[in-house]
Parts: structure tokens; C-alpha cells; sequence
């Protein structure tokens, strides 16, 4: 059933992880990135796979849904794996037909491919463990800086957190329309692209109507409780940071100091 | 020619744990021609029974057979089944989609493949059925009253011409003329064209005036399943699983503990009056 | 004066056909005069398009008159400056449930109003509580809305208003898309605020029955109060209440009919027990006659 469809992917459970402040998570995980992109030796992978399989075995989340993320990449993944392995000059190894592999285009291949994997599961990490509401909240605190330049940060959010809460009841009014419509007869499924595109005027015209009138309804509930922009507002659950998170922020710190010498001393070493 | 539900099961949710079973081990016979009030209130899983019987949902087990055929078979036509049994979902007005009312009810019929005088024949036909006036035709859906909009949507299940229509709560948000009107119509639908008519429903005091029959339906399966006046008469048990009966009914059952001699099974305002007066000796 | 007050308001609003040429005037609201006392309970019944509902938005500045004049606790609504004070002294609870919940989370909805009014953090999480409470959906503060049934999302609407602290709460048809048990909760909620919490309540409905714990009920039609009294001197006009399109209740209903027939009992019986009193003292007056 559509109802119930969690946004995002957040998997609930009680995790040191879960209780992090979102903007350390929203950091963190970007440091996390950035780092990978730095690498230029197994070591740093290695280290950079440690600290993420430490993250995960603190997050409380079964490996296997990490993995369902990858599975939404794959293409991606394969793709990219592909190009790299046969399109890059250099050395030749193995050719046949008219393909060949380098020993640069394997290497080049690899990295990519471990890069990517780490790269989406610790993004992951930080969506199945932080609510989508949470991510909001942290990304308008973020990104507060930027009001100086007349971005309208706190609407953008406060549109994301209401897009989040309404797309579960459009997805179930859609599901009902559709069922609707068919009891009438209507068919989605077959005929030409064209066919198929008619056949969803009866759709997404009642599903339009339907969300003006619920944003109509919204704007005026909002309106009578008081809801007037951002000025002035006061937070019920204000981001503060607390222990936890300055101690999660040296463990960032530490990781960074650790896989970059740990890949650079490596790599003198060579 | 009927509809017959064969220990019909549904779950959804796969093999998690999450899983949830709406139906269990339903059997249901709705001969032709019988007009069958569905109550139970939200989560009893009445919707949920409704769409297996023109094919949306897929029973986890058991059989469904219409006229006779089993609509699981390999070969069956799920878009005849569709057509002769017509199902009008809940604010059945949120499913308008046409510039005109006339238009909108023309989908149905051209749907089946019917040429455009059928279809329009059948349009016409169903807005006169549903008792929506001329002029209203050609207006654009989104410009009708509540009552009015909710007709239009009636009419376009009515025009595919349907041997069984369905209607998943029809008065939901009316006001109480708006659903007096609207089951009214309904009823005399019935005794005019004979049509099989499923009314679901959660108050049972709406339907009782209207229907032969009342299934009652909780936590997935048939509670009861009777003559308004047979199921009435568990009033203690339907109060439990948190179903009013109708107030008269209330009453008469307070009066007989109270030691009046009257008729418990009296369903209307109509039928209680007559037995209390005769209980009175007036 | 009382906290809700309206003085000969009018409101007309003008249609317009698609090309935007004006093809008419709509009069919603016709003078209607509305003297409420604080603490009391009051119900507005009518039929669809009775104007019920734009009189409601009136008392929570959402629309402003047309001609006369609203107060809401002193304060004349057509005033701009005041126009948040006010949404914060009369709060509004509205039909639809999903309409009206913004929070994705039961508390973080329910908080959505102290956060606009500025509310400290700290005050903000009891007002939360105690509204919860009140209504009696503490339980599920941590639930998504979506997992919750109609009549617990209204009442956690009616505990986001709660939680302003307003001295009057308008509800505009709250239970009209909810089944039987969900209209029982929240009328009950309804009522718990009114005799608890002591706040005032105006209620907007179609269905009589909810109005019969009422202070006063005022019966719209066409714009104007076409009857106001206490819910025994409504109910006890059946015919008139039938020409309004109104729904009389069954017990009501039954009563009326007894007593046409001749069977002496008292006007605007309510509830099945009374009848059953009165009927079983007729019984007993009977039996001592013969």
C-alpha cells in the first residue's frame, strides 16, 4: 500500500548515529566525500572503509538496506566501471576484438568503482539515520549564511518539509484516482507512448485540482495559526549541539588527519 | 447471475512482518436484484472488499465469481467485469477531469469501445438517472454544488450500464438534505431498473430505511449478516466493536428493559412510533 | 462585552463567469448579529451554503466584513495591526484533517503555532504536553499524522490551536468527513475543553445531535440566524427545523410524532434516556389512573 511508503529511506532505531545534530551528519558526510575524491592509494580507501563500516556498526541499521541504495545506482555504477575500464589509454594488458584493457584503464576502473560504493553507501548512512524533517532543519541552519544574499532560506525549507508531509497523501489520492478512473474503464498500461500519455489527463487533471484545493486549505490553516515567514519565529526543537557532537566532530577531524597521511606516507613509502 | 465471494483472504505487504491481512476468509452471495447495505466503520475493511469485486484488488486467496465465471480464470475479460459491475469510490467528484459534465460521463462509455451516438445516448440517460437538470450539461464540473458534482460522478459509472453498481459511502461530507437526496435517488434507481446495489457505508441508521439487507463487517471478516431487523437485534455486540445502531433502536431496547411490551425490532421512526403507542395502549 | 461579538455584518463577495465580467453579487452573510459570552459553548447549525462557514472566518480575521463590524475580545478584526493577536486569541479548527496538519511529526504539529508566536522553547514543549493531553492524544505524540485516523488527526488540530492559548476556539465543521467513533472523540475533546479548560467554544456543524450539550445554538440559513435558543427550544420546532434542511434527530424525531398522536410529553426531547424517563413516569401516572 502507498500509505505506507516512508519518504526518504529513514530507518527508525536508537543509535548514537540517529541522535547526532543533522548538520554534523550533513558535514560530516560531505568532508566524507571530499576525502574520497583525494585518494590516490588503497590505504585511504581501506581507512576510509574502516570508518565507515565503524559508522554503520554504530548505526544500528542492517547492512543490507545500505546496500538497497547501491541498487538504485547500479546502472551508474556499471556504466561508469565499463568506460573506464576500456576507454582509458595507456599500457595495454589483455585485447581482443577491438576492446582493450590497459593496466591504467584497471586502475582507473577500480578506483572509481570503490570511490562510488563508499560514496553512496555513506550517504546512505547519513539518510537512514537522520528524518527527513531533521535533514531540513539542518540544511536551513546551514545554509542561514546565505540569507545575506536575499535567499530565501527558511521558506525553501519550510516548502521542502511540507512537500515531504504531503507527498505520502498525494501518492494514496493518486493510487485512488487511478483505481477510479479504471473501474471507468480507463486503461494505463497499454498502447504507444502517445495513448499512454492521454490516458493520464484523467489522472493528473483531478490530482492538480486536488492539491490547489489542499494547499488552498494549507496556506489558510497556516495563516490562522499565526504563520507569517520566519521573523520572529521561535524553534521547538532548537539544533543545539551537544557533547556527542563535538566529540563526532573530532572523530571526522581525526579520520581526515589519519587517511590522508595514512595514504600519503604510503605513498612515500613507494 | 450473481456474486458470489468464495472465503476471499487479502494481505498486503508481502512476506514482512509488516504485513497486514484487510480480509479474512470472506463468503458473500449477492443475488441479482437485492439491494445490500456494507457497514463497518473505517479500517473494517470494506473499501478493501468492494475493489476485489470488480477485479482492482487481487485476492491473496480464495474465489470470486461473477455470473457464474470465475474472474480469476486465465481468460477473463477484467474490463467487461468492470463494466458490469461499476464501483463509485468515495467523493467520487475528485475524479472529474472533463470541461464538461456531458464529456465526463461520456468516458466511461467510450472506454468500452461504444460509437459516439451510444455513448452519448448512455450519457444522457445515466445524467437523467442520477436526476442532475439540462441545464447543468454543459457546465464545467468544477462549478457545481457538493450534491450536484457528486451526481455527475455518480452518473459516470451509471453510464456504462452496469448490472451491479457500488458505491463506497456516496453521502460522505453532504449535508444531511444533500444525503437524503442522493440516497433517495439511489433507491429509486433500484425499483426502477432492478439493478443489484452495494451501499457501504458507516451509519447504519442512513441505510436501514433503504436496504433488504445489512453486512455488517469488522476487522476484516462478516460480523452479521441479515435483514436490518436480524442484525439490529445485536445491538449489545455491535456497540462493542463500536457501531451505533440506529437511536430508535437505542430506544426500544432501553423501553424493553424498562418493561414495555414493544417490538425490539423496529427500524424506523415510522415502525417505533406504531409500537410504542401500541405498547402505551393509544 | 462578550468575546465574540459581531454587529450587522455583511459579507457579499462577486461572481464573475470566465472572462472575469461580473455576472452577480453573492450576499454569504446578511446581518448578522452574534453576542458571545466567554466560557460559553455555542453550536451554528446549518445546511450547506447556509453561510455557517464564511461567518466562521470572520471571528478568525481570515475574511473581513464587508459592512458592520466583528469584534474578538475587544478587538475590531478589520484592524491590520491586530490581525495576529487576534488569530492567536480566537483559533480555528478547520474540515478536512489532512488539510491543516503541517508538522510531520504529532508534536512538531502541534508546536507549529507557539513557534509562530514566538513562544520560548522551553514553554513551547509544555504547551505541547498539556494540549496533548487535553485532548487525549498524548500517547501518539511521537506518530507520523499519516498513521493516524481522521477523528485523531482533528483532535490533534484541535491541540495545535490549544496550544496558543487562544480564549476561544472556532471549529468549522470538524466532524464532517469522519466516521461515527471519530465524531464521538472529537466532540467529546470538543466538550472537554469547553468544561475544563474553560475556553470558548463556537462550533460549526450539520449534524443536531452534536449540539445538544450546547449553551445556545444559533440556526443559519441563507446568510441570517433564522432561530437561535437553547438546544430544547430548536429541537422542539421539528417542522421549521425540516424547512431549513436539517436533520432532526431520530429520538427528536420520534418524541414529535408521540405527541402528535397525543402522548403528553415535555418539547425538544434529546436523548434516547429521556424518553425512555418520561415514557416509563407516563407508564407509571397510567397505572395509578386505572
Amino acid at each position: 500500500m502507498l500509505r505506507d511508503i516512508t519518504l526518504g529511506q529513514y530507518y527508525q532505531t536508537e543509535s548514537v548515529i540517529h541522535r547526532l545534530d543533522p548538520r554534523i551528519k550533513l558535514g560530516g558526510t560531505l568532508v566524507y566525500i571530499i576525502s574520497l575524491f583525494f585518494f590516490n592509494h588503497i590505504w585511504g580507501y581501506l581507512a576510509a572503509a574502516l570508518f565507515l563500516a565503524v559508522v554503520i556498526r554504530l548505526s544500528k541499521v542492517p547492512f543490507r538496506f545500505m546496500v538497497r541504495g547501491m541498487k538504485a545506482v547500479l546502472f551508474l555504477f556499471m556504466l561508469t566501471v565499463v568506460f573506464n575500464l576500456f576507454l582509458t589509454p595507456g599500457t595495454p594488458l589483455i585485447s581482443f576484438y577491438r576492446l582493450t584493457i590497459t593496466r591504467e584503464g584497471l586502475r582507473t576502473a577500480f578506483t572509481m568503482a570503490v570511490r562510488l560504493i563508499l560514496l553512496v553507501i555513506g550517504s546512505s548512512v547519513m539518510t537512514l539515520t537522520t528524518t527527513p524533517n531533521n535533514l531540513t532543519d539542518g540544511m536551513e541552519n546551514m545554509l542561514r549564511p546565505l540569507r545575506v544574499f536575499k535567499v530565501p532560506v527558511h521558506e525553501v525549507a519550510m516548502m521542502m518539509s511540507i512537500a515531504l508531509r504531503f507527498i505520502p497523501i498525494l501518492l494514496e489520492e493518486t493510487d485512488k484516482i487511478m483505481k477510479a478512473q479504471m473501474a471507468r474503464g480507463a486503461n494505463f498500461e497499454s498502447g504507444n507512448l502517445l495513448k499512454r500519455a492521454k490516458a493520464l489527463v484523467p489522472l493528473l487533471v483531478p490530482l492538480f485540482v486536488s492539491a490547489f484545493r489542499r494547499a488552498n486549505d494549507l496556506a489558510m490553516a497556516m495563516e490562522a495559526r499565526c504563520y507569517r515567514g520566519g521573523e520572529g519565529r521561535t524553534r521547538m526543537k532548537p539544533l543545539i549541539f551537544q557533547r556527542r557532537d563535538f566529540i563526532a566532530c573530532a572523530c571526522i577531524a581525526l579520520y581526515l588527519a589519519v587517511s590522508l597521511t595514512a595514504g600519503r606516507l604510503v605513498w612515500l613509502w613507494i | 447471475m450473481s456474486m458470489i465471494l468464495d472465503h476471499v483472504s487479502y494481505r498486503y505487504g508481502g512476506d514482512t512482518p509488516l504485513a497486514v491481512t484487510a480480509l479474512k476468509d470472506v463468503c458473500l452471495q449477492i443475488p441479482d436484484g437485492q439491494f445490500v447495505g456494507l457497514i463497518g466503520h473505517t479500517g473494517s475493511g470494506k473499501s478493501t472488499l468492494v475493489q476485489h469485486m470488480n477485479g482492482l484488488l487481487r485476492a491473496s486467496s480464495g474465489h470470486i465469481y461473477w455470473n457464474g465465471e470465475d474472474i480469476y480464470d486465465k481468460e477473463y475479460d477484467m474490463k467487461k467485469l468492470r463494466s458490469q459491475v461499476g464501483l463509485v469510490f468515495q467523493y467520487p467528484e475528485h475524479q472529474l477531469f472533463e470541461t464538461d459534465v456531458f464529456s465526463d460521463v461520456c468516458f466511461g462509455p467510450r472506454n468500452l469501445g461504444l460509437d459516439k451516438r451510444e455513448t452519448e445516448l448512455r450519457a444522457y440517460d445515466a445524467l437523467k438517472k442520477v436526476g442532475l437538470p439540462d441545464e447543468l450539461f454543459y457546465q464545467s464540473p468544477f462549478d457545481l454544488s457538493g450534491g450536484q458534482k457528486r451526481r455527475a460522478a455518480i452518473a459516470g459509472v451509471l453510464a456504462m450500464k452496469p448490472q451491479m453498481l457500488i458505491l463506497d459511502e456516496p453521502t460522505a461530507g453532504l449535508d444531511p438534505k444533500g444525503r437524503d437526496e442522493i440516497l433517495g435517488q439511489i433507491k429509486q434507481l433500484q425499483t426502477q431498473t432492478g439493478m443489484t446495489i452495494l451501499l457501504v457505508s458507516h451509519s447504519m441508521e442512513d441505510v436501514a430505511e433503504y436496504v433488504d439487507r445489512i453486512v455488517v463487517m469488522n476487522q476484516g471478516s462478516i460480523l452479521f449478516d441479515g435483514s436490518p431487523r436480524e442484525v439490529f437485534a445485536h445491538n449489545r455486540e455491535l456497540e462493542e466493536v463500536g457501531l451505533a445502531v440506529p437511536q430508535v433502536t437505542d430506544l426500544l431496547h432501553r423501553l424493553k428493559d424498562a418493561g414495555f411490551e414493544v417490538d425490539t425490532g423496529a427500524t424506523t421512526v415510522k415502525e417505533a412510533s406504531a409500537t410504542i403507542l401500541q405498547a402505551l395502549g393509544y | 462585552m462578550g468575546i465574540v461579538k459581531t454587529e450587522n455584518l455583511v459579507y457579499e463577495y462577486i461572481r464573475r463567469d470566465d472572462e472575469g465580467n461580473v455576472e452577480g453579487i453573492t450576499t454569504a452573510v446578511d446581518r448578522v448579529n452574534l453576542d458571545v459570552a466567554p466560557g460559553e459553548f455555542i453550536a451554528i447549525l446549518g445546511h450547506n451554503g447556509s453561510g455557517k462557514s464564511t461567518l466562521a472566518r470572520h471571528i478568525n480575521a481570515i475574511l473581513s466584513p464587508t459592512e458592520g463590524t466583528v469584534w474578538v475580545d475587544g478587538m475590531d478584526t478589520s484592524q491590520e495591526e491586530k490581525i495576529w493577536e487576534i488569530r492567536q486569541r480566537a483559533g480555528m479548527v478547520f474540515q478536512n484533517p489532512d488539510n491543516q496538519i503541517i508538522g510531520q511529526v504529532v508534536e512538531e504539529d502541534v508546536g507549529f503555532g507557539p513557534e509562530n508566536m514566538g513562544v520560548p522553547t522551553r514553554e513551547i514543549w509544555e504547551r505541547v504536553e498539556e494540549s496533548l493531553r487535553a485532548v487525549g492524544m498524548y500517547q501518539y505524540r511521537k506518530y507520523s499524522p499519516n498513521k493516524l485516523s481522521g477523528g485523531q488527526k482533528q483532535r490533534v488540530s484541535i491541540a495545535g490551536v490549544l496550544a496558543m492559548h487562544p480564549k476561544c476556539i472556532v471549529l468549522d465543521e470538524p466532524t464532517a468527513m469522519l466516521d461515527p467513533t471519530g465524531r464521538r472523540d472529537v466532540i467529546r475533546a470538543v466538550r472537554g475543553l469547553n468544561e475544563v479548560e474553560g475556553v470558548t467554544v463556537i462550533l460549526i456543524t450539520h449534524y443536531m445531535e452534536e449540539t445538544i450539550h450546547c449553551n445556545r445554538v444559533f440556526v443559519m440559513d441563507q446568510g441570517r440566524i433564522a432561530m437561535e435558543g437553547t438546544p430544547k427550544e430548536i429541537f422542539s420546532q421539528v417542522e421549521r427545523l425540516k424547512e431549513l434542511r436539517l436533520d432532526v434527530p431520530q429520538i427528536t424525531l420520534l418524541a414529535y410524532e408521540l405527541k402528535k398522536k397525543g402522548v403528553p410529553l415535555s418539547d425538544g426531547i434529546l436523548t434516547a434516556r429521556e424518553l425512555t424517563e418520561e415514557l416509563t413516569a407516563l407508564r407509571g401516572r397510567q397505572s395509578r389512573l386505572h
